[in-house]
């Protein structure tokens, strides 16, 4: 799917990135700790994430995440969409918890990012 | 608050130990729910006494935490020698944390015990002396019970 | 649905308390930040986190929750276990990550 796609499956806001919603998606990652981000994180995936500093940002460019999904209604700083903006990672913001975030995006066919950890990168 | 009080106790807390911490909320929990306190009243105070004591365990030599139960409100007052607060506005703060690296890995230290303190509670008075310690009293009202014709009117301190 | 059918559908090792599965999942909730749990989790919610420190159980005492899932294959730590058997609180293992093993619960809890 894209990420407009996306978007309307969540009733999501888009921050940054208005002109990215092509951007074709098929996995996904939550992760609400900074560690786990950096750790388990795969290119081309989306990042579904309570986190709103600009750290999580800096990851996504480094590790070639497609958007980054802020759930729980989080709004991120004004230096975070100022670096999204710069380094061109779309950000959506959507209410739904974690839990209904990656339910809803799991039933519409997007997968796991990873298998289990120890699988294959 | 005097004449309708149902119960009061108060909790010892030690600081720095995480291995006890949420036994005074679990035990404070058990006591409301004994005395037939309203359900969502039970879930903010239980909120509102674990982020106090995990900000006691986390940054005091050790605290208390005082309950008292009347038909109109339940307070909650924590009192703990530790460092204290300099900028009470600043801690207040959602995401503004002091915690060390490894706090943080537990999940605590996301910056929202205060703030969780101060939205689940009606009333909150902070008060911090520096390398002396911390005082923060919280009710939470039992609207139900105000809203009702046949009450005297409340008396609040 | 009944906490010992989730079990069973999703093929979870029991951890923990296993006397204490016939408890019914009202819903669910991931999250590793434990004032986020505190503030936001549901009586009834299957809690799922990759925190596995025995403070994980007195939040979900304190919630009420139905039960916790720790992912990717994640262990209790040794206090971990002995209180949540203590006090009843079941801990169930997945070797998935959070968002496969959300995305199978929410299949069967909300079809």
């Amino acid at each position: 799917m894209t990420l407009k796609e996306v978007q309307d499956i969540l009733e999501a806001e888009v921050l940054v990135g208005r002109d990215q919603l092509q951007k074709p998606v098929r996995t996904a990652f939550a992760a609400d700790l900074m560690s786990d981000v950096l750790a388990f994180a795969k290119p081309d995936s989306l990042l579904l994430t309570g986190l709103t500093n600009p750290q999580v940002v800096r990851t996504a460019d480094i590790l070639d995440i497609t958007a980054i999904i802020l759930v729980r209604g989080k709004k991120p700083s004004e230096e975070t969409v100022k670096l999204a903006e710069e380094l061109k990672i779309p950000i959506l913001s959507t209410r739904y918890i974690l839990f209904e975030t990656s339910g809803r995006l799991h039933a519409k066919g997007i997968k796991g990012c990873i298998e289990k950890v120890g699988g294959e990168i | 608050m005097q004449e309708s009080l149902k119960f009061e106790k108060s909790f010892a807390v030690e600081g720095g130990s995480f291995q006890n911490a949420g036994n005074v909320s679990g035990q404070i929990k058990s006591v409301l729910k004994d005395l037939g306190v309203p359900k969502d009243i039970v879930r903010r105070v239980a909120i509102i006494c674990y982020e106090s004591e995990i900000n006691i365990v986390s940054y005091a030599k050790k605290g208390t935490i005082t309950l008292a139960v009347t038909d109109d409100a339940v307070k909650i007052e924590t009192k703990d020698e530790g460092p204290g607060i300099p900028d009470i506005d600043l801690a207040m703060k959602e995401g503004y944390s002091t915690a060390t690296a490894a706090v943080r890995e537990m999940g605590f230290g996301a910056g929202m015990g205060l703030a969780n303190m101060k939205k689940y509670s009606d009333h909150l008075i902070i008060t911090s002396e520096v390398g002396v310690g911390t005082c923060v009293t919280m009710m939470v009202m039992n609207v139900q019970k105000l809203l009702h014709p046949d009450l005297p009117p409340v008396n609040l301190r | 649905m009944e906490l010992e059918t989730l079990v069973r559908e999703l093929n979870l090792k029991v951890s923990c308390a296993a006397g204490s599965l016939k408890r019914e999942v009202k819903g669910g909730y991931v999250g590793d930040l434990l004032s986020d749990v505190m503030a936001n989790s549901k009586e009834g919610d299957i809690w799922i986190t990759r925190q596995v420190h025995q403070n994980i159980v007195a939040v979900a005492s304190l919630k009420d929750v139905a039960g916790i899932i720790l992912i990717q294959g994640s262990e209790p730590a040794h206090d971990t276990a002995a209180k949540a058997n203590a006090e009843g609180i079941p801990i169930l293992v997945t070797d998935l990550p959070a968002f496969e093993i959300v995305g199978k619960i929410y299949q069967l809890i909300k079809p």
